[in-house]
């Protein structure tokens, strides 16, 4: 057995030059500190991302698009298809773990300042997956063609529309019309199955590609650290089981409700509420009068959350304008007090 | 003009062309037509035996959808049902006697007017009338 390998390894190692990989995989070095628990949460979130894309093939098999098939074949799924129910629950907690895991990555990188040169451009398409992990999220919600979702994404939608200037136009590519119809349906179908996962697919291999040839931040630096590979990838294997572990048993005692199919004549009914990560947004578009001078509140929430978005995205650029010696606290200071409104904002989006 | 910067402009102007032509297909492809679906001017609702006190009902008026109420002192109200805010379908609550749209809380009175939450513009009202037993909507704002 160990000679066939050895003899399946020489065989590639001759034509491919294998010994070069192995060998700067080996060079990465992680460092190793009080905070070191976090460098796993990259490699959790694209683990769950595979994840996702496993159990999205499986759902694939049987889902359909249309107004008048989405909804029933998602039922068909969760009560027809053996463990079917396992297959949509976990992909739609995935999704959310993914969301949450991405959040924690970023804001991991946030306080350890690993953005800094080199790794502006690794920050910034980390910004873009986080955007297109959003795109996900809210592209696939609609797709079991629910109360929830046919009003998440009346609402998201329209925000879209009021964009200045090009915002109907934009309103109708993206909604396929002037209305949210089938026509919604399919397009979001073929955004959330196609579209993203090219453009995830690529940027995160771009994301992954700085990674490996830039090192990670504080390497040279760290008093301690250990290698890559194989020591840090063990590891990381063993978070990517507890959270196989986790996606399952929510899935298993939390299962994903479907509600009610879509009705473009009923009311949005009482209570309805976004996914968490949208919450935060959601309960600031609440909360802003309908008129803010001269304009409409909600043109001026939706500027107000793109600007902090962009704020957020920009922190390697504009952290240089502030003197060397209170860089460190001013970035800090920056994280924890958007980590306070976003928390305040959600809990309060929750509760109310 | 010299050779080289002729040869560039065309180079440029080509390319140009070649990604225009690449891409507006594309484009107007994925932009849906616009509709011309025609918008009635008259919808029947129903009997007024059908609408009791405080009954509220949602229907298609042409492209967008219409609430049609009845108050509690029994006169009626025909609204356009899409809320002004980010687009949501609004409801009438009969305990408030007032018309709520539940995705912000945004609050109307039956006239239409927005008088809470973040609606910036009241809703379009349309005309109801009642011709023997049959209940009327009309486009002509009232
Ligand atoms: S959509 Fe009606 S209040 Fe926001």
């Amino acid at each position: 057995m160990r000679g066939s390998l050895a003899a399946a390894y020489a065989w590639l190692d001759e034509r491919f030059d294998l010994g070069a990989l192995v060998e700067f995989a080996r060079h990465k070095r992680v460092p190793v500190h009080r905070g070191s628990v976090f460098y796993y949460a990259g490699g959790v979130t694209a683990f769950l991302f595979l994840l996702q894309v496993g159990t999205g093939i499986l759902l694939l098999m049987y889902y359909r698009v249309g107004t008048d098939a989405s909804y029933e074949s998602v039922r068909y799924i969760t009560t027809k298809v053996p463990f079917g129910w396992l297959m949509r629950s976990v992909h739609s907690w995935g999704a959310n773990l993914m969301v949450l895991f991405v959040l924690l990555h970023m804001l991991s990188v946030l306080f350890m300042k690993a953005y800094r040169k080199p790794r502006e451009l690794t920050w910034l398409t980390g910004c873009a997956l986080l955007g297109l992990s959003m795109a996900f999220g809210f592209s696939g919600y609609l797709l079991p063609w629910n109360e929830l979702a046919y009003f998440a994404t009346k609402v998201g939608t329209d925000i879209v529309g009021q964009v200045p200037l090009v915002g109907h136009w934009l309103l109708r590519l993206v909604r396929g019309g002037d209305e949210v119809t089938g026509a919604t349906l399919s397009r979001f179908f073929g955004l959330h199955v196609a579209i993203l996962p090219a453009l995830l697919t690529s940027l995160m291999g771009v994301h992954l590609l700085f990674v490996q040839t830039q090192g990670m931040a504080g390497a040279d630096r760290a008093k301690k650290t250990m290698a890559f590979f194989p020591n840090f990838l063990l590891r990381d294997a063993i978070f990517w089981l507890v959270v196989l572990n986790a996606v399952c048993a929510l899935a298993v005692f939390f299962p994903w409700e479907l509600g009610k199919k879509a009705d473009a004549l009923a009311s949005a009914p009482t209570g309805i509420k976004p996914e968490w990560y949208f919450l935060s947004q959601y309960q600031f578009l609440k909360v802003l009068p309908g008129r803010i001078g001269p304009v409409a509140g909600e043109l001026v929430g939706i500027a107000v959350i793109g600007a902090a978005g962009l704020v957020f995205a920009l922190v390697p650029f504009w952290e240089r304008l502030v003197p060397e010696g209170r860089r460190d606290r001013a970035v800090e200071l920056f994280g924890w007090v958007s980590l306070a409104v976003l928390g305040a904002m959600t809990a309060w989006g929750y509760l109310s | 003009m010299n050779r080289k910067a002729f040869l560039n402009l065309a180079m440029g102007a080509g390319a140009a062309g070649f990604m225009g032509s690449m891409f507006y297909p594309v484009l107007r492809f994925l932009l849906p037509a616009e509709q011309t679906e025609a918008e009635p001017d008259i919808l029947k609702v129903g009997s007024v035996a059908d609408f009791a006190d405080g009954f509220s009902k949602i229907l298609k008026f042409g492209r967008s959808p219409v609430i049609v109420i009845r108050d509690l002192k029994g006169g009626f109200h025909a609204l356009n049902a899409t809320c002004t805010h980010l687009d949501c379908i609004v409801q009438y609550k009969k305990d408030e006697d007032l018309i709520l749209c539940a995705c912000h809380n945004g609050k109307y009175d039956l006239s239409g007017k927005n008088i809470s939450g973040p609606p910036p513009r009241p809703l379009e009202r349309y005309e109801v009338k009642v011709q023997g037993t049959d209940v009327l909507v009309f486009r002509k704002p009232a």
